[in-house]
């Protein structure tokens, strides 16, 4: 085992490298865990037609008294505006970011309220403004719609529900007709939707509450309101400037802020983990790059070092090909010993990532792939030396002596 | 002197060595260039806005809601609110127990301005005093009076940004603006402020704009100004705004300066006797229990540092570490070549120590290098991430900047960090046996 007995002699070399390894292994497997987390969380769906909607917050100046009738008179304005499928004011949409959130009781007396939920406020038109997928029962129709103000303590007597939320309150049981309590009166489950998340949904780390909505049957009169414009496929930035006009031309005195296209909306909501996914994967970029030049400087240390000791091989007879394979194994050793160092730190540094920082636990898989990765790159890095090497001429074994 | 004699030797072998020392300078500083970048985010968000005032200025907590509210459903215990009922801190405004006091709470006023369409500012309603506390500077004008908030005066602040775009190349003092269709009167302006953290209000997040204005509490109360922030309510409050007003919903928040950091026990004491009123009065059904945290407490318990930023910061370390250790094996590459010169230099009569300290001057050189390209690739860094952030808002201004701490701080690290990795290395050659190498040579 002559590779063994040379690694004794360069013993500092081989722990930089294997070090190097191990590190550079942990960190890269972690953070691709987390930019798949990140990547992951970027792409969930909101349940709303994204591709077509886009919204924006309306302010009236002061507190008037005829909310009803503006409200009203812009949601025909913009329901009647060519290309426009639907229109819904609102308090608040998936990734706005603010919204109501109300507990939800399974019996009128409970100490504790079962669940959280988020609260959105529409008439019988939302289904179609927001584009929502109906799952079971029915939307509002217009004879229920009532009208709520501003932190006005008032609850229906029907409601719907997501799919997710309907399943943390009754479990398997058909949701269908059961009934909740928001405070003493009692509301029944008319509707499941499929899929609608919370405004704050971009900001909830884990799977469980993303989805836990539910809509109340109510106009929303306030002097701050949320619209959520739905156009025809093709036809959103058109109406968007239409329906702005059209605003201003009812009434001038308001304050129209935030006109985005839900793509925009879910771009915002969503920047900070596209500015860490990226950071992440430019220090990952680096670190590989670093940690092969690395590889590829110590083994031309290491070639200019024994020149002579390799002469003498080659004028004993050994092949070219022996060469190259000798500091290949021998970088698949030094490097391999630090891939298991590596698979044993990273798993050890993402448990207690895991327990200090928000972080979801990554798989073996995923460490062991990263390995292979790592290991491939620094085959691939000994390849210019290791070719430096076997070039070496025979001859220059008895040179120098 | 022996340092001259060892600079100009470093420089000359720097030279004979171009591509390992390139190497080894770019190995330190792109490590420490990607670990300030990161740390200098961190460093800011960590950062105490109010130094001289830190022990100081103190957040009082009260428990409104009773002990079954600091249970969740799973047994844990869950800290008091954050902010104050209006109830409460009206109380604590009255009773006046610190030198200086202010309640606070966000608004978004509309701002009809003279020409062009409405827009929706963002503001503060808050004490004369707040700007005292938390040394806001004017540039023109000052708070206004105590008068003002007792009588609930239509005045303003406005922030620099605002002032310029209503009011551009005049004082803006003395002017009137159309808040939420009434008429307010301009007392002062202040220059570029922005607090990182948001210490006074971080009831949303650690990190928000400074307001476009600031008008008195009591106006806005007045005003039935809505509130824009963080409510939280332990039951359903009565309904309107008076409704509102006597509810136990919690989102004011309650700042005291207290005229002596020692000043914190009284304070508390004077608070727990408050609760303790309550109590008597039939209000608090259970044994008082209050808080009170000094900025500086209240800062390290809000934990303010996203956990992205301290995950990204740990792995530009992890970077670092990588490259020094790079850089260990680029050196000690460096050194052997040059083991045949340092042979001679021993067998001329230097000792050890001598070369010791020749390599050692070589080491420091090379992490002056390092450290300078480190320098300059965390400027680099840094406009990056700005740009990336996408804005150019006081707080990416404010977060994304190399100040004179920061460039220490740089050069220090890329010194040590290189003094640390050349360690062994320079040991390393300083063995160098001399008969052995002119033997051999």
């Amino acid at each position: 085992m002559l590779i063994l007995r040379s690694l004794r002699r360069n013993k500092i070399g081989a722990a930089l490298i294997s070090v190097q390894i191990a590190l550079t292994l942990s960190i890269v497997c972690n953070s691709l865990s987390v930019i798949q987390q990140h990547l992951r969380h970027m792409v969930r769906p909101t349940g709303f037609d994204e591709a077509n909607i886009w919204t924006l917050r309306n302010r009236w100046i002061g507190e008037p008294d005829d909310l009803e009738a503006r409200v009203l008179g812009d949601l025909a304005a913009l329901r009647s505006l060519p290309g426009v499928v639907d229109a819904e004011a609102t308090n608040s949409f998936p990734l706005w970011g603010a919204g109501w959130t109300t507990g939800v009781k399974l019996k009128p007396d409970q100490r504790f309220s079962t669940a959280p939920a988020a609260v959105y406020i529409v008439d019988e038109h939302a289904m179609s403004a927001f584009g929502l997928k109906l799952a079971a029962g029915r939307w509002f129709n217009a004879s229920e719609i009532g009208e709520v103000g501003y932190q006005e303590d008032k609850y229906p007597a029907s409601v719907i529900v997501t799919r997710s939320f309907a399943r943390r309150l009754f479990a398997h049981a058909d949701p269908l007709g059961q009934v909740v309590y928001f405070g003493p009166q009692p509301a029944r489950v008319v509707g499941i939707v499929e899929r609608a998340q919370t405004p704050g949904a971009a900001q909830t780390q884990g799977p469980a509450q993303v989805e836990d909505a539910l809509f109340f049957p109510y106009r929303y009169l306030s002097s701050d309101t949320v619209y959520v414009v739905r156009a025809v496929p093709g036809q959103l930035a058109a109406t968007m400037k239409a329906a702005q006009d059209k605003l201003f031309q009812i009434m001038p005195l308001r304050v129209v802020s935030s006109v985005r296209t839900f793509a925009q909306v879910r771009h915002d909501v969503y920047a900070s983990e596209r500015k860490s996914s990226l950071i992440l994967g430019i220090v990952c970029g680096l670190l590989l790059i670093v940690t092969a030049l690395g590889v590829v400087g110590l083994t031309m240390y290491w070639v200019a070092q024994r020149r002579r000791y390799i002469g003498m091989r080659r004028a004993l007879g050994a092949r070219r090909g022996d060469i190259l394979w000798y500091f290949h194994l021998e970088n698949l050793i030094i490097a391999g010993t630090g891939a298991l160092l590596g698979i044993a730190l990273g798993m050890c540094g993402n448990v207690w990532l895991a327990g200090h920082l928000a972080l979801t636990r990554m798989s073996a898989e995923f460490i062991c792939g990263g390995a292979a990765i790592v290991l491939g790159l620094s085959q691939f890095a000994v390849i210019w030396p290791a070719w430096r090497a076997a070039s070496i001429p025979p001859a220059s074994a008895t040179r120098g002596l | 002197m022996m340092l001259g004699y060892y600079l100009e030797l470093a420089a000359r072998s720097l030279k004979r060595n171009v591509a390992l020392s390139i190497l080894i300078v770019a190995a330190v500083g792109v490590g420490i260039g990607a670990a300030m970048t990161e740390f200098s985010v961190m460093r800011a968000i960590s950062g105490d806005p109010v130094p001289e005032k830190s022990s100081r200025l103190v957040v009082p907590q009260i428990d409104a809601w009773g002990p079954d509210s600091r249970q969740s459903r799973s047994g844990a215990a869950v800290e008091l609110p954050d902010q104050l009922s209006y109830r409460d801190a009206m109380a604590l405004m009255t009773a006046h127990q610190g030198l200086r006091q202010t309640a606070m709470y966000g608004i978004a006023p509309d701002l009809t301005p003279p020409r062009g369409r409405p827009l929706a500012a963002s503001g503060r309603a808050t004490y004369a005093d707040f700007f005292t506390m938390f040394q806001a500077p004017f540039r023109s004008g000052g708070p206004w009076s105590h008068e003002d908030d007792a009588r609930g005066a239509n005045v303003v602040v406005l922030s620099a940004e605002l002032a310029d775009k209503i009011f551009p190349h005049i004082d803006a003092v003395g002017k009137t603006i159309t808040l939420d269709a009434r008429d307010y009167r301009v007392v002062g302006v202040l220059a570029p402020w922005q607090l990182v953290p948001r210490i006074y209000d971080m009831s949303q997040a650690a990190l928000m704009e400074a307001e476009d204005l600031y008008l008195p509490f009591s106006t806005a109360i007045a005003h039935q100004m809505r509130h824009y922030g963080h409510n939280s309510c332990d039951s359903t409050p009565p309904a309107g705004w008076e409704g509102h007003l006597n509810s136990e919903c919690v989102w004011i928040q309650f700042w005291a300066e207290l005229p002596r950091a020692g000043a914190i026990n009284d304070y508390r004491q004077s608070l727990l006797n408050y609760a303790a009123d309550q109590r008597r009065a039939g209000r608090f059904h259970w044994t008082p229990f209050v808080q009170v945290h000094t900025a500086r407490e209240w800062l390290a318990l809000k934990k303010v540092v996203p956990d992205e930023i301290k995950l990204s910061t740990l792995i530009a370390f992890g970077f670092l570490i990588v490259c020094l250790l790079n850089a260990v094996g680029l050196m000690l590459a460096r050194f052997a070549g040059r083991a045949g010169e340092l042979g001679v230099r021993r067998a001329l009569g230097a000792s050890r120590w001598n070369i010791f300290c020749q390599c050692m001057t070589e080491t420091v050189c090379l992490g002056v290098l390092g450290g300078a390209l480190g320098l300059a690739l965390t400027a680099i860094g840094q406009a990056g991430e700005r740009a990336l952030a996408g804005g150019d808002g006081p707080v990416t201004r404010l977060l994304y900047s190399l100040d004179t701490g920061m460039v220490l701080i740089t050069a220090g690290v890329a010194i040590v960090a290189t003094v640390c990795s050349g360690f062994y290395p320079t040991w390393r050659a300083s063995r160098v046996q001399p008969a052995l190498q002119l033997k051999s040579d």
